[in-house]
């Protein structure tokens, strides 16, 4: 298939579409809009289901009820809308339903500004809803990388019953690339998915079994219960953890005087800055998370190459991430932290002029 | 022998958890008789609300959904957007419907959403202990006013009927109350008469019912009931507010 130019938010719900998602649920907030605006007019050609929800609150609950159902169902939303969905995200979790949730991160805190930022690591990664729950969560770097997210967090969704939240921003959201898209779920594939009944969700009691009475629910009153059902929620983390850790190795080898981590937009910044001084003879790696959640933390550490004096963060933040890598670095090798925040996204020059300074130390 | 009463299928083995008195019980019963009346029981989903009736999920012998507190109608209107082939019901109290989920209550009336609403009104949080609710009356006590509501304060009691009747698109919409057994007559007419609308796809359907706490407005159920008759009936009137298939707009 050819490649299509695409904006990100636009790209990454085609893709969805053709990952088999026929329910989508939201509410407008910038710079995602073009997502909703796309599965508005997208939707209802595939016999799907558009609703704009009364606030973000009510369009994740409608996740909450569709997903009970096992159905392909995502919603999306920038910064402050996530916010407001971290309360049906934290049921959701708990309740263990399958679902894609994307946030196109803006500046934040509060109601900030609409540019690209990279503010909501630790609320992607560390809970933002309350209790002891994680979603797994993938952050592109490119349009292509977005599109391919929206299948991939349908199947992690579906293979482990979690939230799967694209930890994107403003920048894949608005910026326009070539895309190919995987080929989409026929219709006929689609209508199979649709008939599925999952044993755990709700349906019709189509055999009219007596003791059919499946509850979609994260109340356990009984401490010894719940206690059962955190420590298995726990369990299925740590598979996850085993099973999905994803990242990408950049001018990694053992002359690399510096190791570099960064994730999402920032990581396209820190590249090319690393090709520049390639280019002066200077090697520099990076580790690029794919994943967020679960963290390379072990990866991490086996690519501090034997030269490497010092693991440098760059983040669209004030420092997040830097304390996973703070993790993986376990002490060994010094770990510094430069971002940029309010929207002001960092140019390839800064972080030479970072890197050159780092070397000369 | 000839069984002329008993526990309707569409509600589970699982005992009760509400107080001596309460009227959950007879409401419980109203919606899974009309259910069992309408054959709906392996067809029917229901979501289950925050308050004394959080465990409703239990309670209802089919497929349900616990909600958080107040998002009943969109966790509703996401079942039912999957699951066109299915009814949905909401079971809701007065502070999850009318405080904390107003927003969700009033957009799934007016987008005429294909579910059945009902909710139980007794002026107060049952579950949390007796603090005030949005249907409070003017001047009753409770742990959150306990100087009585004060309507320069804190304004007035909600009539949520009246409030969607303003909307367009609700097909149906009744209160009724549970205060004496010619009541409850009506209140399962009215139960009844949406589930029916909700197996006919007519639209979004609502029965409020006038109630009672017997443990937290501090009487014993005979003399709540009065209470109520006294207290509430003339501030939330009784009657249909809307009935598409009658005419009633």
């Amino acid at each position: 298939m050819a490649k299509i130019l695409m904006k990100g938010n636009e790209a990454v719900a085609e893709a969805a579409i053709r990952s088999g998602c026929r329910l989508y649920f939201a509410y407008p907030i910038t710079p995602q809009s073009e997502l909703i605006e796309y599965m508005a007019r997208m939707m209802p050609k595939v016999d799907g289901t558009f609703i704009q929800a009364e606030s973000e609150i009510a369009a994740i609950n409608m996740v909450y009820g569709a997903a009970g159902c096992g159905k392909r169902v995502m919603t999306s939303s920038s910064s402050p809308g996530i916010s407001l969905k971290m309360e049906g995200i934290s049921y959701i979790a708990g309740a263990e339903l399958p679902c894609v949730i994307i946030n196109v991160q803006r500046g934040g805190p509060g109601l900030g500004d609409i540019q690209p930022a990279q503010g909501d690591y630790f609320q992607a990664t560390k809970g933002g809803g309350h209790g002891d729950y994680r979603l797994i969560v993938l952050a592109p770097s490119s349009v292509q990388e977005f599109a391919d997210m929206a299948a991939d967090a349908f199947d992690l969704a579906d293979k482990y019953r979690n939230p799967v939240m694209i930890l994107a921003d403003g920048m894949l959201g608005q910026m326009m690339e070539p895309v190919e898209f995987r080929p989409a779920k026929s219709d006929e594939e689609v209508a199979e998915m649709w008939k599925q009944h999952k044993s755990w969700c709700i349906n019709p009691n189509e055999d009219g079994d007596k003791k059919h009475h499946h509850e979609i629910n994260s109340l356990e009153i009984d401490p010894l219960v719940l206690e059962k059902h955190v420590n298995n929620l726990s369990k299925k983390y740590a598979e996850i953890k085993k099973n999905e850790i994803r990242y990408e190795k950049y001018e990694l080898s053992d002359d690399n005087e510096i190791l570099c981590v960064a994730w999402g937009t920032a990581s396209r910044v820190v590249k090319s800055a690393i090709n520049e001084l390639k280019k002066e003879g200077k090697s520099i790696g990076l580790v690029r998370p794919i994943n967020v959640w679960p963290f390379p933390y072990d990866e991490i550490a086996k690519a501090i190459g034997p030269k490497v004096k010092k693991i440098y963060v760059f983040e669209l933040n004030t420092g997040q991430m830097v304390d996973d890598v703070k993790i993986a670095a376990a002490g060994k090798v010094p770990v510094e932290f430069w971002g940029k925040v309010g929207g002001v996204v960092f140019t390839p020059a800064e972080i030479k002029e970072k890197l050159e300074a780092a070397l000369k130390e | 022998m000839e069984i002329i009463a008993t526990r309707p299928e569409s509600l589970t083995q699982t005992p009760f958890t509400y107080c001596p008195g309460c009227l959950h019980g007879v409401a419980h019963r109203l919606i899974a008789e009309a259910i069992d009346e309408h054959g709906l029981i392996n067809k029917m989903a229901g979501v289950a609300p925050v308050g004394c009736s959080v465990f409703a999920y239990k309670f209802f012998n089919m497929d349900m959904a616990e909600a958080a507190h107040g998002r009943a109608p969109a966790v509703a209107t996401g079942i039912k957007r999957a699951r066109p082939d299915m009814h949905v019901f909401t079971y809701q109290g007065d502070g999850d419907l009318a405080a904390i989920g107003t927003a969700e209550i009033v957009h799934a009336a007016n987008r005429g959403e294909h579910i059945s609403v009902f909710f139980v009104n007794n002026a107060i949080y049952g579950m949390t202990g007796g603090q005030m609710a949005p249907t409070t009356l003017p001047d009753m006590k409770t742990t959150t006013s306990p100087y009585g509501r004060n309507t320069d304060d804190i304004g007035f009691p909600i009539r949520v009927c009246e409030l969607l009747a303003t909307l367009i698109a609700p097909y149906y919409i009744e209160r009724v109350s549970l205060l004496s057994p010619a009541d409850i007559l009506k209140a399962k007419k009215a139960v009844n008469k949406a589930i029916q609308y909700n197996k006919e796809g007519r639209g979004f359907t609502f029965v409020e019912f006038i109630s009672t706490c017997p443990t937290n407005w501090g009487m014993d159920p005979i003399k709540s009931r009065d209470w109520a008759k006294e207290n509430m009936l003339p501030f939330f009137k009784t009657g249909c507010y809307r009935d598409k298939g009658k005419g009633v707009e």
